[in-house]
């Protein structure tokens, strides 16, 4: 299944979920905003949202660092 | 009040940008700006405000400067080693721009002195490198309604983000809590040139509301925007509003 990730093609295997995707990404579910199609997925939802194919994700991680 | 001859002459390539004009930089020198941290974001954040010709600076850091702040924090020289970053800060801020005025605070913004400092200033930039200080702002400026950037650093990475208290949509509507677990620049580094980017772009930003150029969205949707050094993109999310967050309460309509 191939899916867009912060502007870059991406093969993965089918029925995953945001939780999912973020955790194999090194990035913390508490810390990221998930964009989906040009919408936002409320936070409560990554661990039942299935990605499909053709999705586009723009991933914005917050970290603290000044 | 009028621009002087060498203000004319120091500005010329602000009073050219459609919309700024000298009225533009009248009000920039009006303006006090709040810099609460002076390490990498903090540099270029309050470089380019002096620059333009904000015309009071408060800059606040508790920290004095080390060896290691050098590969980003631009402000500070190894001659500068050991001395208090306000100081350091207000030396070259002022060297660029002699008629800036400065206010410094060698001291860390608690809950207990964070909104007797803001409620001096017209804007605030948050350049701390926590999120403990950044909630701190955040909440403050809110209940103060004054605007603020605010943006994070690692690695290759960075966001930043600018709230417009009852116009845009505030930090906790984005994260509710300070989130745990995030690494820190302590462990996995920052290459100086990210809080470049981000620093310059909160800057940016407080200048364009100074100017009155910034226009909330219609919905009051935030833009965060995320900054991804590996790939050179940058990437803005509109999050919405949320109207069970602590910001509604300066909403004038929910």
């Amino acid at each position: 299944m191939k899916i867009t990730v912060n502007g870059r093609l991406r093969e993965t295997a089918g029925n995953e979920t945001i939780t999912a995707l973020l955790v194999a990404s090194n990035l913390q579910p508490a810390a990221t905003v998930v964009e989906r199609n040009g919408v936002i997925v409320e936070r409560t939802d990554y661990t039942t949202t299935t990605l499909e194919e053709g999705d586009v994700l723009e991933l914005v991680r917050f970290v603290g660092g000044g | 009040m009028s621009l002087s001859e060498n203000q004319r002459a120091r500005y010329l390539r602000n009073v050219l940008i459609p919309g700024f004009g000298e009225v533009g930089q009248e009000s920039l020198a009006n303006a006090r700006v709040l810099v609460v941290g002076l390490g990498g974001l903090g540099s270029p954040a309050a470089y380019y405000l002096a620059a333009a010709g904000v015309g009071t600076l408060g800059l606040m850091d508790a920290d004095t400067v080390e060896v290691s702040n050098l590969q980003r924090q631009i402000l500070h020289t190894t001659a500068d080693i050991g001395r208090p970053k306000t100081e350091s800060a207000r030396e070259k801020l002022t060297a660029l721009n002699p008629e800036l005025k400065t206010e410094t605070f060698a001291s860390r913004l608690t809950s207990g002195n964070a909104a007797d400092l803001i409620v001096a200033f017209d804007a605030v930039v948050e350049a701390t490198d926590n999120f403990e200080a950044e909630f701190l702002i955040n909440d403050t400026c809110v209940s103060l309604k004054k605007p603020f950037a605010t943006a994070g650093i690692l690695s290759l990475s960075g966001q930043a983000q600018f709230v417009v208290p009852g116009q845009s949509a505030c930090l906790r509507c984005v994260l509710p809590e300070a989130p745990e677990g995030v690494p820190t620049t302590a462990e996995l580094g920052v290459l100086g040139a990210i809080p470049g980017v981000l620093g310059s772009l909160e800057a940016a930003e407080v200048i364009r509301w100074l100017l009155g150029m910034w226009e909330p969205q219609p919905d009051g949707a935030g833009l965060v925007h995320g900054f991804d050094g590996d790939a050179v993109r940058l990437r803005t999310v509109r999050v919405p509003r949320r109207t069970d967050c602590l910001c509604a309460s300066v909403w004038s309509t929910t």
